[in-house]
């Protein structure tokens, strides 16, 4: 049985259309990705989900229950993280977790083995006695995942946890998130990190409130299938993309770091030593070419211009 | 439920304990306060400088001016007739000169020397020894309105009970009237120090700004923070949340209010006559209220400056304008009238004055008990209804 199911969800503000008949589901213990831009409705979906928004048409059922029928009971059932890290910041660690137990209705002798449980998680033992404030990034948001799971719900949602985090904290928060699945638990969780995508079992790309695409990585991936990818490593990168744009076998390129990607028009062959006289003759020291396997972010970048196209024409 | 309120009082708790500027506000700012408005609001007029023209020099009419230099309000200090001898009860160093009329008088009130002057026509001596009506005048300088008016009731009352000695020796027959008489025109009674009329008033007036701003300000703060959301992301109902957020307020701001009360009886003499428990009662009706209020203006607010100045607005200008603390209602044009039946400070004013300076029961005013009920209990519905909407 999916842990969360999502039919035709709908929000409107007035006149603005935030999702738009959004239709997925999510397995138990799975982790799930939103992929989105600001604004295209990551976080309107997930409150309505949390039972924090009524859905303006549509359904969705969270463990089981209706989200639009008894939102209560889904916030009972549920944890929620959301971006800014929502800790009383006057508050000591133990406080914030007793806080929380306390709202969440734990007893005592639950709270104090929770409490345990939540300072090796984030590995806050010794500092019990420190102000919120006072904790770094990464620890901040490892305490404001474990106050959301205090009551050991078996569905969480995260709203972009890892924003204004160290990268290596956003690893180590990634590898808790991984812990939590192994245990069963079903994890939604947004981002626009697009290299944290690759850790979750399924992504989808929301877009303009509209769900653009679904399913694995790998799954998602093939929108390239019968193209080739080149990546270019050249000393000038905007006069490269200019260069290769103007040929008639490169389809369209972008800028990842340094480096430039180019997607070759389907049957194009081999065109890497094209591409490569091409530039030279222009004068540009060429470090390397190489086909490489498609990113996530050549995924997003590609299907939301199909998107954009779609609606367009 | 219980259990979720008292989790969410105890962090308040916490949280004000812990934020220094929130706790200095609300015990200490209050007393400050009183100190200042204590102070400052005083509209008893003491040493006032007196002028006299004593035309009568009769045994009488120094009795009259010593009256006036007993009194405690006067200070003497000219007397304007150059043959007139020195009052025997004056204090001598108060006679600075003595110069003669009329354009003296003039000189010395535009130079601010005598705010008064008091002329005693000849003949007063014998009218009153014959039972005849007299009348003394008493010159004001006007340039303060309200100081004159005061003046003016000080002189009054003096001249009156200076009269009524004179009563018995008067004619059985006669109408009865005082025989030495002035415009009777008491705006106040002098014998009434104004800081046990306007204490109570600022009691009042801070125990209503602190609650209803620090509540405001602590329900607003968790919605700029995203701790609202958070909270809001847990099974617990706006009730607990609205209840665990309001007590620590409540026993804070009645803390604060105690010692405010506390450093009114040190400090101005403020007397307590009347029932602790009572005053305990009355005082949390009119709490309630205000925290009801400043919730309300939270379910309203999304930032803390907004907040503040609603708070205040709402707070601040009925409490000081239309509860009759300085300004009596009586006196107040039809419409505003009206509009004082809203202000709750209003009826807190009246028990609290009664309790602390008349020292009376709860039948005095029952009405106004009511009255503090029936208005926490519609602003905390209003607040819980618009809390619970923002809610879900």
């Amino acid at each position: 049985m999916s842990a969360i199911t999502v039919r035709e969800l709908t929000k409107r503000f007035g006149a603005f259309v935030a999702v738009d008949r959004v239709s997925f589901e999510v397995a138990a213990g799975e982790v799930f990705g939103f992929l989105g831009s600001n604004g295209a409705g990551k976080s309107t979906t997930i409150r309505m989900l949390c039972g924090l928004l009524k859905p303006t048409s549509g359904t969705a059922t969270v463990g089981g229950i209706d989200v639009g029928r008894d939102p209560e009971g889904v916030k009972r059932r549920i944890g929620y993280m959301s971006q800014r890290f929502s800790l009383y910041e006057r508050l000591t660690v133990d406080e914030n977790i007793r806080f929380f137990g306390g709202i969440y209705g734990l007893d005592r002798a639950r709270l104090a083995a929770r409490r345990e449980f939540v300072l090796d998680m984030a590995g806050l033992r010794g500092r019990e006695r420190t102000l919120a404030a006072d904790l770094a990034g990464g620890w901040r948001q490892r305490l404001a995942l474990g106050c959301a799971i205090l009551h050991e719900p078996r569905i969480v949602f995260l709203d972009e946890p890892t924003g204004g985090v160290d990268p290596l904290s956003r690893r180590e928060f990634w590898s808790l998130i991984d812990q939590l699945s192994a245990s069963g638990v079903t994890v939604l969780v947004t981002t626009h990190y697009l290299d944290e995508a690759e850790h979750c079992h399924r992504v989808a790309i929301i877009h303009g409130g509209q769900l653009a695409a679904i399913g694995t990585t790998d799954e998602l991936k093939r929108v390239f299938d019968g193209r080739t990818i080149v990546e270019v490593q050249s000393a000038n990168p905007v006069e490269t993309m200019r260069l290769l744009d103007a040929l008639p076998e490169i389809e369209k390129t972008s800028v990842f770091g340094t480096s430039v990607h180019a997607v070759l028009r389907g049957g194009a062959g081999d065109a890497t030593p094209l591409v490569r006289r091409r530039l030279e003759a222009a004068g540009i020291a060429v470090a390397s070419t190489a086909i490489v396997q498609p990113s996530l972010e050549d995924v997003f970048l590609e299907v939301i211009e199909q998107r954009e196209k779609a609606t367009a024409g | 439920m219980i259990r979720k309120t008292i989790a969410v009082a105890r962090k308040e708790f916490r949280q004000i304990w812990r934020d220094t500027r929130t706790l200095m506000t609300l015990l200490f700012v209050p007393a400050f306060f009183l100190l200042l408005y204590g102070y400052a609001l005083n509209f008893d007029i003491r040493h006032v400088g007196l002028g006299v023209d004593d035309r009568d020099r009769s045994t009488e009419s120094r009795a009259l001016v010593a009256a006036f230099v007993n009194s405690g309000y006067f200070d003497l200090v000219a007397s304007i007739d150059t043959t007139i001898s020195q009052p025997e009860t004056a204090p001598t160093s108060a006679i600075r000169r003595a110069l003669s009329p009329p354009q003296t008088i003039e000189r010395l009130m535009d130079r601010n020397e005598v705010r008064a002057v008091l002329v005693i026509p000849n003949g007063l001596g014998g009218a009153l020894r014959t039972g005849r009506p007299a009348t003394v005048q008493v010159l004001l300088n006007g340039d303060n309105a309200n100081t004159a008016t005061t003046v003016m009731g000080y002189a009054t009352t003096i001249v009156r009970s200076e009269s009524a000695r004179y009563l018995p020796a008067a004619a059985p027959g006669s109408s009865g009237a005082p025989l030495v008489s002035a415009e009777p025109r008491v705006w106040y009674n002098p014998a009434l120090r104004s800081t046990l009329f306007l204490v109570p008033g600022l009691i009042a007036y801070i125990a209503m700004i602190t609650a209803v701003v620090s509540t405001a300000l602590s329900i607003v703060r968790e919605k700029e923070r995203g701790t609202m959301e958070q909270v809001r992301m847990a099974p617990l109902d706006a009730a607990s949340f609205v209840a665990g957020k309001t007590i620590p307020y409540f026993v804070v701001s009645l803390l604060s209010a105690f010692g405010i009360i506390a450093v009114a009886m040190v400090l101005f003499g403020m007397p307590m006559r009347g029932s602790w428990l009572l005053l305990l009662l009355a005082m949390s009706l009119f709490l309630v209220g205000a925290l009801g209020l400043g919730l309300l203006i939270s379910s309203v607010a999304e930032t803390q400056q907004v907040a503040f100045q609603a708070a205040l607005l709402i707070s601040f200008l009925p409490t000081l304008m239309l509860s009759g603390f300085i300004f009596p209602i009586a006196s107040m044009p039809r419409f505003l009238q009206i509009v004082t039946y809203a202000v709750p400070a209003r009826y807190f004013l009246i028990a609290l004055r009664g309790i602390v300076l008349k020292g009376a029961g709860a039948q005095a005013f029952g009405g106004e008990l009511l009255a503090l009920t029936v208005f926490a209990g519609v602003v905390m519905t209003l607040a819980s209804i618009r809390l619970r909407r923002q809610w879900a």
